[in-house]
C-alpha cells in the first residue's frame, strides 16, 4: 500500500522493534509513548479532520536527546515528524504511520532574557506568550501574537513563520527571530542566524522560518524583544458597507499611517462573537474595522485622530476609541475569539488563509457570498485587513453526508480565487497536507522542482515530516488534468479524506 | 503561470541554456556600482542593465515591483513621489546602481537597525535559474508561507543563485517628522559610552531610526510622528542638527563617503556583531552603526585580519573584508568562513538553482 489513505505520504520499511530498542539506549520510557492509548494524543494537530497514528512518540528533554532520536532515525531510514504545541491549522504536525513524532513540548526552557541586548533565547517548546511575560519586567515583549499565542509554542511559531494582529507594523516571525540551532535530518548541530543582525552567507534563517519541519529539528531560537510601547489604543469602526470598510483600510494606508493592527470582521462573524466574548460590537454593522495605535501619549493622540479622520471620510457610521486598557483589550477580545466563537455555532469548520492584494477585498467577499449560495454552507469572514491575509471559516457538519467534501471544496476554490488575484493560498497556517493540492495552481512543475531540490539540500533521504508542503510533480499532473475538466467546481477529486 | 515571454527574457533565458552548455561562467552586473563587494570577478559580462522599469506600484498596497535593471534612484524618485520609500535606505555606491544589484548585495543603509534588512522587505521575486527556466517565488502580498521562503534567500546571495529579473518589495511610508541629535563624548571611554548610551535608549519605546558614532561623536536620528520625535529629542537632550546638514551626514554613511571611510588603508572591514559587543580592543579608527550591532574598522596587516575575524567570531557575528584588493582578498577570504555543514548546504543549494555553476563563480565563496 502506497498511501496511508489520508495524504499521499510516501512509506518507509520499518523494523518497529528494533527503532524502539535503539531509541530506548538514549531516552528514559516515560519519554517514549509506544502503546495506542498513550500516542492516541498525537494523531492531529489543530487540523483535526486528518488523524494518523504514529509508529512511536518521542518527548526529549534535551539537546542532547533530540539529537540521540534523530540520529536513530536517521541511521534506520525512519520519519520523523517535529511537533510543537499542535495547534497548527494545516496537518503539519500530522503524524506518519511509518515515523516517530518527535515532541518538543519539554524542551521548554526560557534559557536566557538580556534586556540590554532586547533577546531571548528559549527552547523551542516555549510557548509564545511566556515569552513576552518573562520579558514583562524589563519593558520588553515579542511582537508577533498569534490568536493561539497562549497556547502555540515559539518552536511551531518558527515553523509557519507566524504572524499575528500587530505584524503589519511590527513583522512576522521572520521579522523577529535572530537565531535558529537545530538539527538535520543527519543529526547535525547548525545554527542559522546568530546573535548579530546578519551572518555570513545564504539567508538560510529566511529559508527555516515557515519551512514546516521540513528542512531541520529547531532546538533553540533566540528572539529580538522590543521596547513596549507606553500607550496603545483601539479604534472600533462600523460601516453599513464591506466596500465601504475596505475603502477605508486603503484610505489609512495612502494617508502614511502603518497603524500596530488594523482588522476587519464581516456580519456573520460579529453575530458570532457578540453573544459569545460580549466585545460590545455594533450589531448593525456590515463590517468593522479595528484599528490599533500605540507609542507615545503624543503620538497615539497624533494617530488616532488622523486614522479618525480617514474612517469618517469613508462613511464609517460609528466610531468608538478605548478609553481604558480594559476596554481595549474588551474590544480586541471580540476579534481574538473569532474562531471559537464560530466554533460554537457550528458542528464543525474549515479556517482558511489566503492572502490577497487589499484592493481585491471586496470582490473577494463578494465571490464567497456567491460561494455560499453554490455550496449551499454558510462561511464568516474575519480578516488581518492590514496585510491583506483574510480568514473565511467555512461552517458545515460532517455528520452530514457530502458536507466535509463541499466545504474542502469551497475553501479549495477560494485559495484559488486568491492566486488569481495576485495573493497566497496561505498568509501564516502553512500548506501542511491540507494545501497541498492548492499548491499545484500557485506553482509550476519547475518551480516545485526548485522546492524539492531546496528540500534535499537539507534533508538528502527525506526523513523530515516527509510528504507535507510540497506536492510531487505527478500529483499536480494529475491535479491539471482533473482541474481543466472541472474548474467550477475545485479540486475535490485530488483529495482523498478521512471523516472524522 | 508566467505569462507570455518577455523578449528580453526570452534572450536572457537563451544565453543562459547556452552558457550552461557550454559550461561558460557568466557574471551577472547590473550598473556595476558593487563590482568592488565579494571575491573576485569572472565569467563572461552579462548585463542586466536592459530589463527596466516599474512592473507596478500601487502605493495603498504597500508594495513595489520593479525590473532588476531599473536604477535605484528611479525606483527611490518614484516612491518619494508618493510619499513612500525602501525603509532599509540601501546604499548605492555609485549612481549607476540597480535595483537588482540592491537586492543581490543585499546591503542595507543606517535605517537597518530600526526596521529590518532588505530580505525583511522582499516579498517576491523573479528569477531565471541556471536551467534557462523563468520561476516565481513569493509574491506581492504582505503575508505568504507557500513553499519555502526562495525570494528571502535570495536577498544576498550576490547573484550566484540565479537572474534575479523582477522584485516586489514591501515599502513604507516616509516618516512625518525627523530630528537627528549630536553628542559630543570626548575622551578615552567615547565609544563604551556611545555603546551604553545606544543599547539603553535602545530598550526604550523611543523612536530612534538611525545611530552613529565617530570621532568622539555620537549621532542619534528620530523618526515618526512629529508629537513623537519632539518628545524624544526633549527626552534625550544633545544638539539638534539642522535638517539639511543631517541629511547629507545620514547619506555620507549610507555611501561611505564620509571621511572616515576616505583613509587609504589597504582594508575595510565590515564587523556585524550583537549591540552590545564591548568596544572592540583593535587597532585604528573605529565607525560604529546600527545602536552598535555594525562596526566599520581599516586594517593593514595580515595579523589584523586574523585579529579581526577572530574578535567578530568571538562576540557572537562574523566579519566581512568589505574593501581590500584582490591579493588580501583572495589570501583572507571575503566572508566568514563556515562550520562544515553549512558549507555543504551551501553547495547543495547552489547546485539545486545553478546545476552546472554558471553564475558568478567564487563570488560569495571561492568552492562554488
Amino acid at each position: 500500500m502506497s498511501n496511508d489513505g489520508i495524504f499521499s505520504a510516501p512509506r518507509f520499511p520499518v523494523d518497529k522493534a528494533l527503532l524502539l530498542a535503539r531509541l530506548r539506549e538514549h531516552l528514559p520510557a516515560h519519554s517514549l509513548l509506544v502503546d495506542k492509548e498513550d500516542v492516541r494524543p498525537y494523531e492531529c494537530d489543530g487540523m483535526m479532520a486528518y488523524r494518523q497514528m504514529p509508529l512511536i512518540v518521542a518527548l526529549p528533554e534535551s539537546e542532547a536527546q533530540a539529537q540521540a532520536v534523530v540520529r536513530v532515525c536517521s541511521a534506520l531510514k525512519v520519519p520523523m515528524i517535529p511537533r510543537g504545541a499542535a495547534t497548527g491549522l494545516s496537518g503539519g504536525a500530522l503524524p506518519h504511520a511509518d515515523g516517530v513524532v518527535v515532541s518538543l513540548a519539554r524542551l521548554k526552557k526560557i534559557v536566557r532574557i538580556d534586556p540590554l541586548a532586547r533577546t531571548a533565547v528559549v527552547q523551542p517548546g516555549v510557548r509564545n506568550l511566556a515569552v513576552s511575560e518573562a520579558a514583562a519586567p524589563y519593558g520588553l515583549y515579542y511582537a508577533p501574537d498569534p490568536s493561539s499565542q497562549i497556547a502555540c509554542s515559539i518552536g511551531g511559531n518558527v515553523a509557519e513563520n507566524s504572524g499575528g494582529v500587530h505584524c503589519l507594523k511590527y513583522g512576522l516571525t521572520v521579522h523577529n527571530v535572530l537565531r535558529i540551532r537545530g538539527l538535520t535530518a543527519a543529526g547535525e548541530i547548525v545554527e542559522f542566524g546568530n546573535a548579530a543582525l546578519d551572518a555570513a552567507g545564504y539567508d538560510l534563517l529566511a529559508l527555516n522560518i515557515g519551512s514546516e519541519g521540513m528542512l531541520a529539528l529547531v532546538t533553540e531560537v533566540t528572539v529580538r524583544l522590543t521596547p513596549k510601547p507606553e500607550l496603545a489604543q483601539v479604534i472600533v469602526a462600523s460601516f453599513a458597507e464591506v466596500s465601504k470598510a475596505g475603502d477605508a483600510v486603503a484610505g489609512i494606508i495612502a494617508a502614511g499611517i502603518i497603524p500596530a493592527g488594523l482588522e476587519m470582521m464581516d456580519r456573520k462573524a460579529i453575530h458570532a462573537v457578540e453573544p459569545y466574548a460580549k466585545a460590545g460590537y455594533d450589531l448593525e454593522a456590515e463590517a468593522i474595522l479595528l484599528c490599533e495605535s500605540d507609542g507615545t501619549p503624543e503620538e497615539v493622540g497624533e494617530e488616532v485622530a488622523r486614522m479618525r479622520a480617514v474612517l469618517e471620510r469613508c462613511g464609517a457610521s460609528m466610531i468608538r476609541v478605548s478609553q481604558s486598557e480594559a476596554e481595549r483589550l474588551k474590544f480586541w477580545a471580540g476579534r481574538k475569539a473569532a474562531f471559537p466563537a464560530v466554533g460554537r455555532i457550528t458542528p464543525d469548520y474549515l479556517c482558511m488563509d489566503g492572502t490577497i492584494p487589499r484592493k481585491s477585498l471586496a470582490h473577494m467577499l463578494l465571490a464567497i457570498a456567491e460561494m455560499e449560495q453554490r455550496y449551499g454552507l454558510r462561511c464568516a469572514n474575519v480578516f488581518h485587513a492590514g496585510d491583506g491575509n483574510l480568514h473565511p471559516l467555512i461552517m458545515f457538519d460532517a455528520n452530514l453526508p457530502g458536507q466535509l467534501e463541499r466545504a474542502t471544496a469551497f475553501g479549495g476554490e477560494i485559495l484559488e480565487l486568491s492566486v488569481e488575484l495576485g495573493g497566497t493560498i496561505t498568509g501564516e497556517h502553512g500548506v501542511g497536507v491540507e494545501k497541498l493540492t492548492q499548491m499545484c495552481a500557485q506553482f509550476t512543475p519547475d518551480e516545485l522542482e526548485i522546492f524539492h531540490a531546496v528540500k534535499r539540500a537539507f534533508d538528502p533521504d527525506g526523513l523530515l515530516n516527509p510528504g507535507k508542503v510540497i506536492p510531487t510533480i505527478a500529483r499536480c499532473r494529475e491535479y491539471r488534468l482533473t482541474h481543466s475538466v472541472d474548474s467550477a467546481v475545485g479540486m475535490s477529486a485530488d483529495q482523498t479524506l478521512v471523516k472524522v | 503561470m508566467n505569462g507570455p515571454f518577455d523578449p528580453c527574457l526570452a534572450r536572457w533565458s537563451e544565453r543562459i541554456r547556452s552558457a550552461t552548455t557550454e559550461r561558460k561562467p557568466l557574471r551577472l552586473r547590473g550598473g556595476g556600482s558593487k563590482d568592488f563587494y565579494g571575491q573576485a570577478l569572472s565569467g563572461e559580462l552579462f548585463d542586466t542593465r536592459e530589463y527596466a522599469g516599474l512592473a507596478a506600484y500601487e502605493p495603498t498596497e504597500l508594495v513595489v515591483t520593479a525590473r532588476c535593471g531599473t536604477p535605484l534612484a528611479e525606483l527611490e524618485a518614484a516612491l518619494a513621489e508618493k510619499g513612500q520609500s525602501l525603509a532599509f535606505e540601501p546604499p548605492h555606491f555609485g549612481p549607476a546602481a540597480t535595483v537588482g544589484g540592491c537586492l543581490a548585495a543585499g546591503l542595507a543603509g543606517p535605517r537597518r537597525a530600526r526596521v529590518g534588512a532588505v530580505r525583511d522587505f522582499v516579498l517576491g521575486v523573479k528569477l531565471i535559474d541556471g536551467q534557462g527556466r523563468l520561476l516565481n517565488f513569493g509574491g506581492q502580498v504582505m503575508k505568504n508561507v507557500a513553499g519555502y521562503d526562495v525570494s528571502r534567500l535570495l536577498a544576498g546571495s550576490l547573484g550566484t543563485l540565479g537572474l534575479v529579473v523582477e522584485v516586489s518589495f514591501k515599502v513604507l511610508p516616509v516618516a512625518l517628522a525627523e530630528q537627528t541629535l549630536r553628542f559630543d563624548l570626548p575622551g578615552e571611554n567615547s565609544q563604551s559610552l556611545a555603546l551604553a548610551r545606544l543599547n539603553e535608549w535602545g530598550g526604550q519605546p523611543l523612536p530612534i531610526s538611525a545611530s552613529a558614532w565617530v570621532d568622539d561623536t555620537l549621532h542619534v536620528r528620530l523618526a515618526g510622528a512629529s508629537a513623537a520625535v519632539c518628545a524624544a529629542a526633549q527626552k534625550l537632550g544633545g544638539q539638534r542638527v539642522a535638517a539639511d546638514q543631517a541629511s547629507a551626514f545620514w547619506i555620507s554613511l549610507r555611501e561611505h563617503s564620509h571621511g572616515f571611510f576616505a583613509v587609504r588603508a589597504a582594508a575595510l572591514w565590515r564587523l556585524s556583531v550583537p549591540a552590545t559587543t564591548p568596544a572592540l580592543p583593535l587597532p585604528g579608527a573605529q565607525f560604529v552603526e546600527w545602536g552598535g550591532a555594525q562596526r566599520w574598522l581599516h586594517a593593514s596587516s595580515p595579523a589584523e585580519h586574523q585579529a579581526i575575524r577572530q574578535a567578530a567570531a568571538q562576540a557572537g557575528g562574523h566579519a566581512t573584508l568589505f574593501r581590500a584588493d584582490p591579493e588580501t582578498k583572495a589570501a583572507v577570504g571575503v566572508f566568514q568562513p563556515l562550520a562544515a555543514p553549512l558549507a555543504r548546504i551551501h553547495r547543495e543549494l547552489k547546485a539545486a538553482f545553478d546545476p552546472h555553476g554558471v553564475f558568478n563563480p567564487g563570488r560569495m565563496y571561492a568552492e562554488f
